[in-house]
């Protein structure tokens, strides 16, 4: 069985892609077949963050319009054997992503036996992310602990109730789950920042993963990457732990509590 | 947090994040379906009402409707100006 699996947040500049690359690769270093796919079209981004922007050739937009095969436009990684890419077109006409096309190319991937298709949603609530959605399983709403992408992500959670296949055929609900992103117990702990139990309360959501702010992130688009792949870094683990329970395992929250300091550096610590 | 933190007085700003997401997120959702269509309406005209009286600014009205055990309280609020006091 083929699982779609959509990557959202209303609001840009979350971490949806960063998200989209890490889980895949996550789900893909497990031995599972996934497509990653960049529904972002006109702003074509996943190919740098996977580190494949060089051998693109075909797109999205090329298969819709059978300008060449599904196989032709699925970038193989050249890190993990089972992991492929569809990178977003760059043309300006959005119209060219069609609920159609999207579906014949989500029926040819679950022929040929893929395990997740991952969906990266583009930013906003027009067709791209609309299109990205329709058609999911579930929804890893990415989300920063910060008052407009909270109140975005309620859209979108408004927006995966009544505009997806799902919820038109009544074949029960897209399953949703909270990622908390840029996550920083230091501020969590003095007040500074909403905590994971708050965003969870006030969104109502399960949560897949609370990935700590980090310089790892950009480092790890810099060169390209996927910052699961890093070694040693906490925001490596954490994406593991939200593959992990993604594939409905029990892992319990890290990274979410600050060290407990001393008396003398509570008083005079930074 | 040093020394100074210690006598902070005013509620940390999460804490007020979270106030702020909580009204507007529930005002959203009972717009988007569920709730009752007559609140942005009866909202506007208690505003009018209201305002023959006393000067107040729009955000001061609020207007939420609260489920709890199968029951609906309309709940709503008017934090009168400094002046009319």
């Amino acid at each position: 069985m083929t699982e779609i699996i959509v990557v959202t947040s209303g609001k840009g500049g979350v971490g949806k892609t960063t998200t989209s690359a890490s889980l895949s690769c996550g789900l893909a270093r497990r031995g599972k077949k996934v497509a990653v796919i960049d529904f972002d079209i006109g702003l074509r981004n996943l190919d740098l963050i996977m580190g494949c922007e060089r051998r693109v050739v075909y797109d999205f937009v090329n298969v819709i319009q059978g300008e060449c095969t599904l196989k032709q436009a699925l970038i193989k990684d050249k890190r993990l054997e089972t992991l492929f890419v569809l990178a977003a077109s760059q043309t300006r006409d959005k119209d060219a992503l069609t609920s159609e096309g999207v579906r014949r190319v989500f029926d040819e991937l679950t022929a040929e036996g893929f395990d997740y298709i991952v969906c990266d949603s583009p930013a906003g609530i027009e067709k791209g992310a609309h299109l990205a959605m329709y058609f999911a399983d579930r929804a890893v709403v990415v989300v920063n602990p910060e008052v407009s992408s909270v109140r975005d992500s309620d859209r979108i959670l408004g927006l995966l109730s009544s505009k997806t296949k799902r919820a038109e055929n009544g074949d029960g609900k897209v399953r949703e789950h909270l990622l908390l992103t840029r996550y920083s117990p230091k501020r969590v702990a003095v007040g500074e920042m909403m905590s994971v139990g708050d965003v969870k309360e006030i969104l109502g959501l399960d949560v897949v993963g609370v990935v700590p702010e980090s310089v790892d992130v950009l480092a790890a688009s810099n060169a390209g990457t996927p910052v699961i792949l890093k070694e040693d870094s906490d925001v490596s683990r954490a994406y593991e732990d939200a593959v992990s329970r993604l594939l409905g395992e029990t892992v319990p929250l890290r990274f979410v509590d600050e060290p407990k300091k001393g008396f003398f550096a509570r008083m005079f610590g930074a | 947090m040093g020394l100074l933190a210690l006598f902070r007085r005013s509620p940390p700003s999460a804490h007020v994040a979270k106030e702020r997401l909580r009204i507007i997120i529930q005002q959203e959702r009972d717009k988007r379906g569920g709730g009752p269509d007559y609140i942005p309406l009866m909202r506007r005209e208690l505003l009018e009402v209201i305002r023959k009286y006393v000067n107040v600014d729009p955000a001061a009205v609020q207007i939420n409707v609260e489920r709890e055990d199968g029951q609906e309280i309309l709940e709503f609020s008017v934090a009168l100006p400094e002046k009319a006091r």
